[in-house]
């Protein structure tokens, strides 16, 4: 595809996704863009006489779609509208105010639950008569500080991206393009001097359509600002051209999976509460619940990569937490309106890639901006924006160029020095132990969070698919071994996923459809997600080496696709991907228990950008 | 598209506006289209202060109302095939969401925007948005009508009164009118020919001496275009000026009552199948009706 003549495009600042990290830059930089009588403050490099000309390209088909509820003390962004109350102003949005956090029992038995965890079992069902009366369940007394989000907002980062989206726009100075993936950075050399947009008009390997093809467009622009999250295309090419800095990876991940929901009537919860769940469906699994106004609440799980289990399907997991009495007795009789996922890049700074190059500078998410201390990422991701917002004003009002040395001078210096920066290094450890198991990970949390960093607890990290188990490991005991292989071949003959199958095998219910609250996984995609994708597209999920997959027994990326948009193929071929399905949350790529066998940190499943996924801004 | 193809017998030739011949000069195509909430969210009808509306309308993901995006293609390609010619998309509707909007529908085929500020909700008085958009249509500086064609869609997604193209074209005094039109054909005298749907699966093809018209479309025959960032940048240019423009329209603000609203009820047991033939899920389908 090297030799396609391509349209190329100048613009002076080019953005890839808009999330909250790009949101917050385009909201800083904009806001110095105009002097005072009106006229533009810096004159356009590429089209001399005209204002700065300023791109964003989101992959999504609208802004907002496919993000998700968050509490968030919002302290950063609070900061950058300082007139303004946000809970007036994004829609649905609301103060956050009774916060519980609550340790599930297995109320059913049938969970897997070590030692240590047995242990907290235990002494939870012991205390729970001096904790808050629930079923099932027992409520922490006391919150420990760096958890708690009083003062925060609770609020749908759709809304909130929908929102500060049409602030933007309507200010005319930066335009945002969505329904725009970007394929990759356009490098000469080291230097990034553009990006290049996905082609149209070929078929699902890419093949150009005679008819239709529109090779994807060349965007050149002296600045190239990647926002595009933990799974994005550019922000990964960035990392398979320089690879991390020496010490870094990232080892931990998470899928979130939520659900929106119109609680019924009966429900008692008002607007603001936050709760946050742990122990159950499994010992990994935690789970939310946001009570935004007007009888509705987000809800989900987040199903990390230390749950070792291949078999890791994120939706019935939350069917089943939806299920656990202590928060069915809210929902129960309510409505699912909405549905979705992403992947949550959950090394936070010890993820950090190289912020900087000639050309090019990360913000977000994929910039390792996420405190995995305080389970806060949306505030944080805003900021970084803000702070690279400042430092290419700065260097915009001296003239200078975007070289590496000059955006290390300035965004990365700012970053290091501020507050962000301070809190993500205190937090840098607090997840280690969950590299050791729940219980560990949870001692570790609190000496984290208790000593403000000065604490930790050690382990060796690993990447995801240096840990998986295999099926038999993971279901010694609890299932045959005759069984197992019976109910493997089945499932391979049906072409269906292990994971309900071998959930039902180790003892768990069948969830009982209401079509409600609780359906199947292709009705919460297109009546929850509405989830469709644009023809015209190549799949941008592939295998590196389709051969490994041939004798992958485990095949995590089907277990985990939040969309059954990877589902087994013919019994033997590697797993067969469909476009139309995919919501593009990544978890493919993490889940993977196959390491590349030139780069055990990466796995063998291919993630590029692609068009299409869910159709909701509501979660 | 199946179930849409051309039937060749059986149709009635008409010929009708007996204008005289002339050579063809670029066209001015108005397309009247504006947004609807995505159909594919949850829509659930509300009773606001101001009447009849939708749960959580304002925060609703919107699409331009699919059968004027079938128009706008058809403009485009028309625009195209006629030198000289330009299209105007003429949208009532929020500004802040039109904007929206135009980020997406700007990058699918050339066309300079007017836009009109009011409420797209769909509970308004069809007389009321043609009258609306009919004066926005004769404000279009240099607006020639011996080179008009006035396209928009003969339904909507958001409520379908279905006469609100043939209510323009009374306000504009245009009197050649197509409904359901699924093809137009140019000639170089810019008369044109028109397949319209009618009952029975069938058209009635229709010939024209010119310009003015009014043709309301179904579905045409073009896909919808691919997101091409250049024709965004060039039509970004009309579009944030125009929405700068926009004047507020009096639309949807009383003088009708809605009695009652209520969305068709669902449903729903979503399989995806691949290479099943069409009888096959034909049968399945009824069976599954049946019960």
């Amino acid at each position: 595809m090297s030799t396609v003549e391509r349209m190329k495009m100048e613009a002076d600042i080019v953005c890839v996704g808009f999330g909250p990290a790009t949101a917050g830059f385009l909201t800083t930089l904009t806001r110095a863009l105009l002097k005072e009588d009106g006229s533009p403050a810096f004159e356009s490099k590429v089209m001399p006489g005209m204002p700065l000309q300023i791109m964003c390209y989101e992959r999504a088909d609208d802004i907002g779609f496919g993000v998700s509820g968050v509490v968030t003390k919002g302290a950063f962004i609070k900061a950058s509208f300082p007139d303004k109350d946000l809970t007036k102003e994004i829609p649905n949005a609301v103060a956050a105010s009774d916060e519980k956090v609550a340790y599930l029992f297995d109320y059913l038995g049938v969970s897997q639950r070590d030692t240590g965890t047995k242990f907290v079992d235990a002494v939870f069902k012991g205390g729970r008569f001096f904790m808050g009366k629930c079923p099932e369940a027992a409520e922490l007394p006391w919150i420990p500080p760096f958890l708690r989000k009083e003062g925060g907002i609770v609020m749908s980062i759709g809304s909130f991206i929908s929102w500060v989206g049409a602030e933007l726009m309507s200010s005319g100075l930066v335009q945002i393009w969505p329904g725009t993936p970007v394929s990759e950075p356009v490098f000469e050399g080291d230097k990034v001097v553009g990006v290049r947009l996905v082609d149209q008009g070929v078929d699902l390997q890419g093949n150009p359509d005679p008819a239709t093809f529109m090779p994807g467009m060349d965007v050149h622009a002296p600045l190239v600002v990647v926002g595009d999250g933990p799974v994005g295309s550019v922000g990964r090419k960035l990392d398979d051209h320089f690879g991390l800095p020496e010490g870094n990876h990232q080892h931990d991940w998470a899928v979130g999976m939520k659900a929106v929901i119109e609680l019924p009537e009966s429900c008692t919860l008002k607007p603001g509460t936050v709760i946050h769940t742990l122990g159950y469906p499994e010992q990994e699994i935690f789970g939310f619940m946001y009570v935004y106004p007007d009888r509705t609440a987000s809800l989900g799980i987040f199903v990390p990569s230390w749950f070792d289990s291949p078999v890791r399907t994120t939706y019935t997991y939350l069917q089943h937490w939806m299920q656990h009495p202590y928060i069915w007795r809210h929902i129960e009789g309510g409505r699912l309106r909405s549905w979705g996922a992403k992947s949550l890049q959950e090394s936070g700074v010890r993820g950090e890639p190289y912020l900087t190059g000639d050309g090019y500078v990360r913000i977000g998410e994929g910039s390792g901006t996420t405190n995995v201390l305080t389970n806060s990422g949306v505030d944080e991701a805003w900021h970084s924006g803000v702070l690279l917002a400042e430092g290419v004003i700065d260097l915009l009002q001296r003239g200078e160029t975007f070289t590496k040395a000059n955006l290390d001078a300035t965004y990365v210096r700012r970053r290091r020095e501020d507050k962000l920066n301070a809190d993500l290094q205190k937090a840098k450890r607090a997840r280690d132990g969950f590299q050791d198991g729940f219980f560990k990970g949870m001692m570790g949390t609190g000496m984290t969070g208790m000593t403000n960093g000065a604490m930790n607890v050690s382990s060796q990290s690993r990447p995801p698919s240096q840990r998986i188990k295999t099926l038999l490991e993971t279901f010694a005991g609890r299932i045959s071994e005759e069984d197992l292989a019976a109910a493997v071949a089945q499932c391979a003959k049906d072409k269906q996923p292990l994971h309900d199958t071998l959930m039902v095998l180790a003892g768990w219910p069948e969830i009982k459809m209401d079509g409600e609250l609780l359906m199947s996984h292709q009705d919460v995609l297109f009546k929850g997600g509405k989830v469709q994708a644009a023809g015209g597209f190549a799949n941008h999920v592939t295998f590196a080496h389709p051969e490994i997959c041939r004798t992958c027994k485990e095949r995590t990326c089907i277990e985990i696709c939040s969309a059954q948009a990877i589902m087994p193929g013919e019994e033997g071929e590697p797993p067969e991907f469909d476009r139309e399905k995919c919501i593009h949350c990544g978890a493919c790529v993490w889940s993977c228990s196959k390491a590349l066998p030139k780069d055990p940190e990466k796995s063998n499943v291919l993630f590029g950008a692609g068009s299409g996924g869910l159709h909701s801004n509501e979660n | 598209m199946c179930s849409l193809a051309l039937v060749p017998a059986d149709y009635t030739q008409m010929k009708i506006n007996q204008m005289e011949n002339k050579t063809m000069e670029g066209l001015q195509i108005v397309v009247c289209g504006t947004l609807v909430p995505d159909p594919l969210q949850t829509l659930e009808p509300v009773t606001t202060p101001t009447g009849p509306g939708l749960k959580n309308e304002t925060m609703l993901p919107s699409v331009l109302d699919p059968w004027a995006a079938h128009s706008l293609y058809e403009a485009a390609n028309l625009a195209k095939k006629v030198p000289g010619s330009k299209v105007y998309l003429v949208s009532l509707g929020p500004k802040a969401k039109l904007q929206q909007l135009m980020m997406t529908v700007a990058q699918k085929v050339p066309f300079e925007l007017v836009a009109i500020d009011g409420t797209a909700g769909g509970f308004t008085d069809a007389m009321e948005v043609a009258k609306t958009l009919a004066t926005a249509i004769e404000a279009i500086p240099g607006l020639d009508k011996t080179r008009l064609l006035v396209f928009g869609g003969c339904a909507s997604a958001s409520r379908d009164a279905g006469v609100t193209m043939q209510l323009i074209g009374e306000q504009l005094g245009i009197t050649d009118q197509f409904v359901g039109v699924d093809e137009i054909s140019m000639s170089d005298d810019g008369s044109f020919s028109v397949l319209e749907r009618i009952e029975g699966g069938q058209y009635l093809a229709s010939t024209c001496a010119g310009a003015p018209a009014v043709l309301a479309w179904a579905t045409g025959s073009l896909p919808e275009p691919p997101n091409n960032p250049q024709v965004g940048m060039a039509n970004m240019r009309f579009v944030m000026p125009a929405l700068q423009k926009a004047q507020p329209a009096a639309v949807g603000v009383g003088g009708i009552n809605f009695e009652k609203s209520e969305v068709p009820a669902q449903k729903r047991a979503t399989r995806i199948v691949k290479d099943v033939s069409a009888d096959v899920i034909a049968a399945e389908i009824v069976e599954w009706i049946k019960g």
